[in-house]
């Protein structure tokens, strides 16, 4: 992350500085301080970090991982303010139990917990904040743990948009089980759980009252039970992500740039159904960044990669698992996209929110 | 996926490579007029898939790229307004003008949204009577007929509350400008496909006969884009210099009548600014004076904004074919998407804004660590 921050800075001796358009200066929250892109890493590394540094919060994981009288846990946090709170395939309430749940699966953690704490904005019908809590629920029920702990709060109409919903949850690591993207090594086989998009382009075509032929349906689903049947065939794995905002191109660029390996992705390898690559096309976005809420991305030594594949391919949240690409020496700090026609380019973060274009 | 799958076939891709390169004799410049056209071979690697004979240029053909400082800053005084919601396609939102950009304005509380249809903005404004609903009718010849079909709609149907702020540009007479500049490099175009969809190529046949440079109008795949430089060498080769049509699944001689009825009826040719290049003569269209209550230059007083451009930005040379995004010290430097200092790098689709999204920026630090991307030189690009 801290590759971007470098090479935006300005150079003073420069002949244009004097004449530079001041608008990198941004002096208020812009949406796209929370598209998952160059913005929000700023953010982050620039008031987040500095403020509370600390080794379990500057791993920049999904999980700080900590230990407790000779238990290693994993404590998550999460906010979830999607519109519409109601989508094709889920809504806010399982939207949330499932995405901090996958928080905690992808540093390899047994969940044990979780808190819920709701902001409603005034004039919300109670009938919708019943519905939610009732995919909660079930959501909880079906990964088998409770929700011990939670908050409610009011605030006048416009001062929210609905219901806003804050998580926390507290998973436990098995013994013998490290998962970090500081332990991604050049070798590793990059596998991908299963088709990229389906969440970002179902909430999109919904708010823009689309309408494609076939399902378009979010994808949010609980990851911990794939995850731990990865990690049943071998504990030999590297690192996990979920690659929720941002998409898939923000899980391996973080990992690039952070940990300062080279990593190669085959784009014609990654899945993508026929209706979520069409909704891309009409709605001008890179399937790449669009976000997921069920998919891991999974950071192997190559020899494990294939026992690893099948057994993924054995979960029903894998089943279209495959190999992406690999961890390479080369080029550190960079993903470099092979092209379907047999082009190459470097894949990057977009600066903010993800705009569609004019034509 | 039927369309898209065959046009991105990779045997089919290196199949056209081969046979550019058993066509090609000597080195040509060629020119791509679209900015999707550009985006598609910076994000394909395309450029670099091709002899290093062929040189390709990026043209002036992103509308969001060339509309003027002076137009974002005509929306950005509108779009401020208390009685006003402003509509826009999306990737306006992000261009500076001199205070700022659309998206900072609407972090300050305008009433700024992104509509997928100018249509969608009439519906806006049927919805919100007592607002003034102003949409940004930016784009080529192929935004021309969905915007006049907004404007024509909302006369027809009263809606009096709708207008449009104008700026709509026109791509013969920009490739007329390149053609005749000083120092003029490009030999042949890769004509724009979808402008070409709605307006047919007759008028382009003048263009190529006048200058003698061959013309094909080229779709936006790899492998369209693949075969238009083989047609565009072929003539070259030949001494031909000809409109040939790559695009044939989606353009005809004629083009869209209908549409251009439309265009016709709800617009006049104008003179416009392009951002980067400057005044070109009847080279846009503004509102006809039948629509004259739909156009929002005239409702909102927004006549004498000054502009100030940056003054080192080779922008205007890029436009033109004469210099490429890596030639200028400023990319991916001082000059970035987040902070552009020049039209090329304000839209998704600009030459310089594709080279970095694409990771170009990063290409000279990629080789320094590995070679792997050897291909790019830092003088060209390529």
């Amino acid at each position: 992350m801290s590759l971007w921050v470098r090479t935006m800075s300005s150079n003073g001796s420069s002949p244009f500085v004097e004449c530079q358009v001041p608008i990198s200066n941004i002096e208020q929250i812009l949406l796209g301080h929370g598209s998952g892109g160059k913005l929000t890493s700023q953010l982050i590394e620039r008031i987040i970090l500095p403020a509370f540094c600390n080794p379990a919060l500057e791993a920049l994981d999904d999980q700080a991982v900590f230990s407790l009288d000779g238990a290693r846990l994993a404590f998550t946090t999460d906010s979830y303010v999607i519109t519409p709170i109601f989508f094709p395939g889920g809504d806010i309430g399982e939207l949330a139990v499932n995405g901090t749940i996958n928080d905690l699966a992808m540093g390899g953690a047994r969940p044990l917990v979780l808190s819920l704490a709701f902001i409603l904005e005034e004039g919300l019908p109670i009938s919708d904040l019943t519905r939610i809590v009732d995919s909660a629920k079930r959501a909880a029920e079906r990964v088998g743990i409770q929700i011990v702990t939670g908050d409610t709060k009011v605030v006048g109409r416009g001062s929210a948009d609905k219901v806003f919903i804050n998580t926390s949850g507290i998973g436990v690591i098995p013994p013998g089980v490290n998962l970090s993207s500081r332990h991604v090594r050049p070798g590793d086989a990059v596998l991908l759980s299963g088709p990229i998009g389906d969440h970002g382009v179902a909430i999109m075509s919904t708010r823009q009252g689309l309408e494609f032929e076939g399902e378009l349906m979010s994808d949010t689903a609980p990851l911990h039970d794939l995850a731990a049947a990865m990690l049943a065939a071998s504990r030999d794995i590297h690192a996990m992500r979920d690659p929720t905002r941002g998409g898939l191109a923000a899980s391996v660029v973080e990992i690039a740039s952070r940990q300062r390996v080279g990593i190669e992705i085959e784009e014609r390898s990654i899945p993508i159904r026929d209706t979520v690559r069409g909704a891309c096309e009409i709605l001008g976005l890179d399937p790449l960044l669009v976000a997921n809420e069920g998919k891991l991305v999974a950071f192997v030594p190559e020899r494990n990669a294939d026992v690893l594949l099948d057994n993924m391919r054995q979960h029903p949240l894998g089943r279209d698992a495959c190999r992406i690409g690999k961890v390479t020496a080369e080029h550190p700090g960079f993903v470099i996209l092979h092209t379907p026609v047999g082009g190459d380019r470097v894949l990057d973060l977009p600066f903010g929110e993800a705009l569609p274009r004019i034509c | 996926m039927k369309y898209l799958d065959e046009y991105r076939n990779g045997s089919i891709a290196s199949n056209l490579v081969r046979k550019i390169a058993a066509v090609v004799r000597q080195p040509w410049v060629l020119m791509e007029v679209c900015g999707g056209q550009t985006h598609s071979i910076v994000r394909y690697g395309i450029d670099r898939m091709i002899p290093g004979a062929i040189e390709l240029v990026h043209g002036p053909g992103c509308p969001v790229c060339v509309t003027s400082l002076e137009m974002i800053d005509k929306a950005h005084s509108i779009a401020g307004r208390s009685e006003v919601i402003f509509t826009s396609f999306g990737d306006m939102l992000r261009v500076p003008g001199t205070r700022g950009d659309l998206l900072t304005l609407r972090s300050r509380g305008a009433d700024i949204r992104v509509v997928y249809s100018p249509l969608d903005a009439v519906r806006i404004a049927r919805q919100n009577p007592g607002k003034r609903v102003v949409f940004f009718g930016v784009g080529f010849e192929t935004t021309a007929p969905a915007n006049a079909m907004a404007i024509f709609h909302a006369k027809r149907a009263g809606v009096k509350n709708f207008s449009m702020l104008v700026s709509q540009v026109l791509v013969p007479p920009a490739m007329a400008a390149i053609l005749q500049a000083p120092g003029n490099r490009v030999q042949g175009f890769l004509g724009p496909g979808h402008v070409c969809a709605v307006m047919g190529y007759r008028e382009y046949e003048s263009v190529c006969e006048r200058y003698r440079v061959p013309m094909i109008i080229t779709g936006f795949e790899p492998v369209d884009l693949l075969e238009g430089i083989l047609m565009a060498v072929r003539q070259l080769e030949s001494g031909r210099a000809e409109v040939e049509n790559q695009y044939s699944r989606a353009v005809t001689r004629e083009g869209n009548l209908p549409a251009k009825n439309l265009i016709f009826d709800v617009f006049e040719v104008a003179d416009r600014q392009w951002r980067g290049v400057g005044s070109i003569p009847k080279s846009g269209y503004k509102i006809s004076f039948e629509y004259r209550d739909h156009d929002a230059e005239k409702i909102f007083e927004v006549d004498s904004i000054g502009t100030r451009e940056s003054c080192h930005c080779i922008s205007g040379l890029i436009l033109r074919g004469l210099k490429k995004p890596l030639d200028c010290p400023a990319f991916g430097k001082e000059c970035t998407p987040q902070s552009p200092l020049g039209a090329t790098m304000v839209s998704a689709e600009g030459a310089c804004a594709a080279y970095y999204q694409c990771g170009r920026y990063l290409d000279t630090k990629a080789n320094e660590s590995s070679g792997h991307v050897a291909t790019a030189s830092p003088e060209t690009g390529r």
